[in-house]
């Protein structure tokens, strides 16, 4: 089968399976009633880090596996990215978070001070060691979303009135509707500017309640995020949220006491209750959704399993689900 | 097995629901657990009317007794507030009661949790306090009206297990009619074993589990150490002594 296709939603999902779909010669169209990328996509307000190994301390192995290829799979397809590894550290009395995190993180390397002033001197100062994951990414996820929109405007991809031909269903939590086990998780984030830090990679920062990351974009922007809530609520940061991100930032470097605040930023992830994704055939379409807080590190191999079902009739191995009518379901 | 407030649990185990890695981990050790109550937060799952109905879903499949608490309140006030909306939302007068005095090491506030809890006991709420061994304070707490007592085993999240045998055992000695659950510091199933072996009712716990590399399999340990704490206590354990006691008699030996 090669189409045509139509993809419903224009988020991460749908913009990464239109983008393999069309590298492999289908013909895709995308339904999307807001149009190019935005705020309305939840994938606007991610983190954008490609960290298969951090992630793997708190996720099944197969999001590990399957993340590993994410960064070649964005370069390959034009998009900016850093391979810069990423940091990990923990305040004095947090230090046996640390610890775990180095057990269950095998590819986690120990920095010392020293080791901490190579990668990255702002911090050097305030912490004495430090974990190292080498080879992991991040990128800027609107640059990016922005990128797959254009480049598939450019190969002839339109979005469309109504859906037509084989339909491919990457709305996130807005396919509840066919999607009974689909859960949203909440999540805070801001975007500061602080000129005084610099950072060149993805910063983790363990705490047992209230785990940050910062994630440097470019010209001393910063992401901070992000809160996990089970909640679908998809607006309304909360004073509690905001201000314990707030405090995990100035916790990290002081200096970011000093940043200017240019967004507050909410939105809901679209999870199953393993919180892994889905390849799921249903009787008028095909869903691939609950890519959860992996957006970006996900999208691809969901991409490439989608087009391998799609286009090959090869389903995959693991995440796919055969819920048509008299259909067999396997996990 | 415990009775709580005329309600009878078929287990020793309370699990908290918080910061497990997906639902389905946290529904899958909580078959393992065979845990009778989940406790949930109300603050945080539940912000908008329809936004934590998943979760609520949840927790409802889980089958087993839901103890709303109060978790994260500074104040009598606030702590107040959230059992309040806690009853609205759970449909029960359970509540677990906390009131955070002090911000680094979640130690209870003595003073607020007494308050709080006579304010909620008047207003026909059946409390648990999360509170310390100290016995004046548990006094304080049965005198105005609770009928469990929830003393920490050490602060909460920190793993340390029983930090005070000797305070947990003297509340044990006093009250001897009221249902006695450690709650908090428990890291490992050695710990709930011995909370339940000094006569304790039941244990709480939540991140030994939840934060443990393999929850489920966790959660199966102390499940299994409960049951080993509970039939030891029902066995009259052996008094501890000095010197040694040899297990074969002497006397009678063979001369060889």
């Amino acid at each position: 089968m090669s189409g045509p296709f139509t993809i419903l939603g224009g988020g991460v999902c749908g913009l990464a399976v239109a983008t393999e779909l069309v590298a492999r010669g289908a013909k895709v169209s995308i339904y999307d009633p807001n149009g190019a990328p935005g705020e309305h996509a939840c994938s606007w307000w991610a983190g954008g880090m490609l960290a298969p190994d951090c992630e793997g301390v708190l996720t099944e192995p197969d999001v590990v596996t399957q993340g590993r290829a994410a960064a070649d799979w964005w370069a390959g397809k034009g998009a900016t990215l850093t391979r810069a590894g990423t940091l990990v550290v923990a305040l004095g009395r947090d230090q046996s978070e640390l610890k775990t995190f180095a057990r269950r993180a095998p590819a986690a390397t120990w920095l010392d001070r020293a080791g901490i002033a190579e990668v990255e001197p702002h911090l050097a100062e305030h912490f004495a060691k430090a974990l190292f994951i080498e080879g992991e990414a991040h990128l800027d996820p609107r640059a990016t979303l922005e990128h797959l929109h254009s480049a598939l405007a450019a190969k002839g991809v339109t979005y469309c009135d109504a859906p037509q031909g084989q339909i491919i269903d990457c709305r996130g939590l807005a396919a509840r509707d066919v999607l009974p086990d689909l859960r949203g998780v909440k999540g805070e984030m801001l975007v500061v500017r602080c000129p005084d830090v610099s950072l060149s990679r993805p910063v983790r920062l363990l705490h047992p309640r209230f785990p940050l990351y910062i994630v440097p974009r470019s010209d001393h922007v910063f992401m901070l995020g992000a809160t996990q809530l089970e909640s679908g609520e998809r607006q309304r940061a909360t004073l509690r949220s905001v201000s314990e991100l707030m405090n995990a930032a100035y916790a990290l470097h002081p200096a970011f006491g000093e940043a200017e605040l240019l967004e507050i930023g909410v939105d809901a992830r679209p999870a199953f209750p393993d919180n892994q994704p889905r390849l799921r055939q249903l009787d008028d379409r095909i869903c691939a959704n609950g890519l959860f807080r992996h957006g970006f590190l996900l999208a691809p191999s969901l991409a490439r399993m989608t087009a391998d079902l799609v286009l090959d009739g090869h389903a995959p191995e693991i995440w796919y689900e055969d819920h048509r009518t008299g259909g067999s379901t396997c996990a | 097995m415990p009775t709580f407030y005329g309600k009878d649990i078929a287990s020793r185990l309370m699990l908290g629901t918080a910061q497990y890695p997906s639902p389905a981990i946290l529904a899958d050790a909580f078959r393992q657990s065979q845990a009778g109550i989940a406790t949930v937060s109300v603050r945080r799952e539940a912000g908008g009317e329809q936004a934590g109905q998943d979760f609520w879903q949840l927790i409802q499949d889980l089958g087993v007794a839901v103890l709303p608490n109060t978790a994260g309140c500074h104040s009598v006030r606030e702590a107040v507030t959230t059992a309040q909306m806690a009853r609205e939302l759970f449909d029960t007068n359970w509540i677990k009661l906390e009131v955070i005095g002090h911000a680094d090491t979640l130690q209870p506030d003595p003073f607020g949790l007494v308050e709080a809890a006579a304010q909620l006991s008047e207003d026909g709420f059946e409390v648990f306090p999360y509170c310390t061994e100290d016995l004046v304070l548990c006094e304080k707490l049965v005198e105005v009206g609770c009928r469990v007592l929830m003393p920490w085993g050490a602060p909460i999240g920190t793993g340390l297990g029983l930090n005070n045998i000797y305070g947990l055992r003297t509340l044990r000695a006093h009250f001897p009619d009221i249902p006695l659950v450690v709650d908090a510091g428990l890291g490992v199933p050695s710990q709930a074993a011995h909370a339940i072996e000094l006569g304790y009712d039941a244990v709480l716990l939540n991140t030994a589990v939840a934060k443990a590399g393999d929850p489920v399999a966790m959660a199966k340990g102390f499940a299994l150490a409960v049951e080993a704490g509970a039939l030891a206590a029902a066995a009259d354990p052996m008094e501890p002594r000095d010197m040694a006691a040899p297990s074969t008699p002497v006397l009678g030996k063979a001369f060889l």
